[in-house]
């Protein structure tokens, strides 16, 4: 598993936009990047990100290799209901990687 | 000395030749791959300037971690929103940086990040609006460090 780390508030007005940070600790090789035996590396990236709130889809992004190691994304939502958020990562190699935070609205 | 001028010549033209040969770098994206994934993104139609902003410093030193937002003026509603966010650059090894989807409950268009530059280069981002036009914006970075080039 690797280290993820979500920041979105815990508590928020409804109808309030509210800012989410996700970071997930990652390699991200491109696979244009000469190894140790002077072969390229093979790429192993997260190629999607996706972000749900109560199950519906809220938020989604497609990355490629240019994106830094260690993705971080900022981005925001609106605080409708009480409920999780749902941060997916997936990518090469089977990579699949899920976090889950509440948000409780007044 | 008169007859080996055109030898000199023909050998410097040999290895200004050569050097040109060596300075391209096929696994480049140039001008027109950009220019590819921007028509890819807007189905050939125009992006027009305005309404969306790129923001990132017009010096970065590390080349792998270069901070970018990507802000566009929208309401954000049901009938008004920005449906999609692109970033491309052109000298990177692939044009395409990232593609986000987002919607009325977003509630803000946007979205900040870290990438990748290889080089100096221009990096241009793209909105797609609920109504079908398409906006862009560019933004010139100069890279003190490159990405890539380290082992």
């Amino acid at each position: 598993m690797a280290r993820a780390l979500v920041n979105v508030p815990k508590t928020a007005k409804r109808g309030e936009i509210v800012d989410v940070k996700a970071l997930i600790s990652h390699p991200m090789e491109t696979g244009y990047r000469p190894g140790p035996n002077g072969r390229l590396l093979a790429r192993d990236i997260i190629d999607r990100f996706a972000c749900t709130y109560n199950g519906t889809e809220v938020f989604a992004i497609d990355l490629h290799p240019a994106m830094s190691a260690n993705p971080y994304l900022a981005f925001s939502v609106v605080a409708t209901e009480s409920g999780t958020l749902t941060m997916t990562w997936s990518g090469d190699k089977g990579f699949r990687q899920s976090e889950t935070v509440a948000i409780e609205v007044a | 000395m008169a007859e080996r001028d055109p030898t000199r010549r023909a050998t410097l033209a040999f290895g200004l030749g050569a050097a040109a040969l060596v300075v391209v770098r096929p696994a480049r994206a140039d001008a027109a791959r950009r220019d590819a994934a921007i028509r890819a993104f807007t189905g050939g139609a125009e992006a027009r300037a305005g309404r969306i902003t790129l923001d990132l410093p017009p010096l970065v030193e590390n080349g792998n971690a270069a901070p970018v937002t990507v802000t566009v003026e929208s309401p954000m509603t049901e009938a008004d929103h920005v449906r999609r966010i692109a970033l491309v650059n052109e000298r990177n090894p692939e044009a395409e940086v990232f593609t986000a989807r987002l919607g009325p409950r977003s509630g803000r268009a946007t979205l900040s990040t870290r990438i990748r530059l290889a080089d100096t280069q221009r990096i241009t981002a793209l909105a797609e609006l609920s109504d079908g036009t398409f906006w862009q914006d560019s933004a010139d970075v100069i890279v003190t460090l490159a990405a890539c080039v380290e082992g």
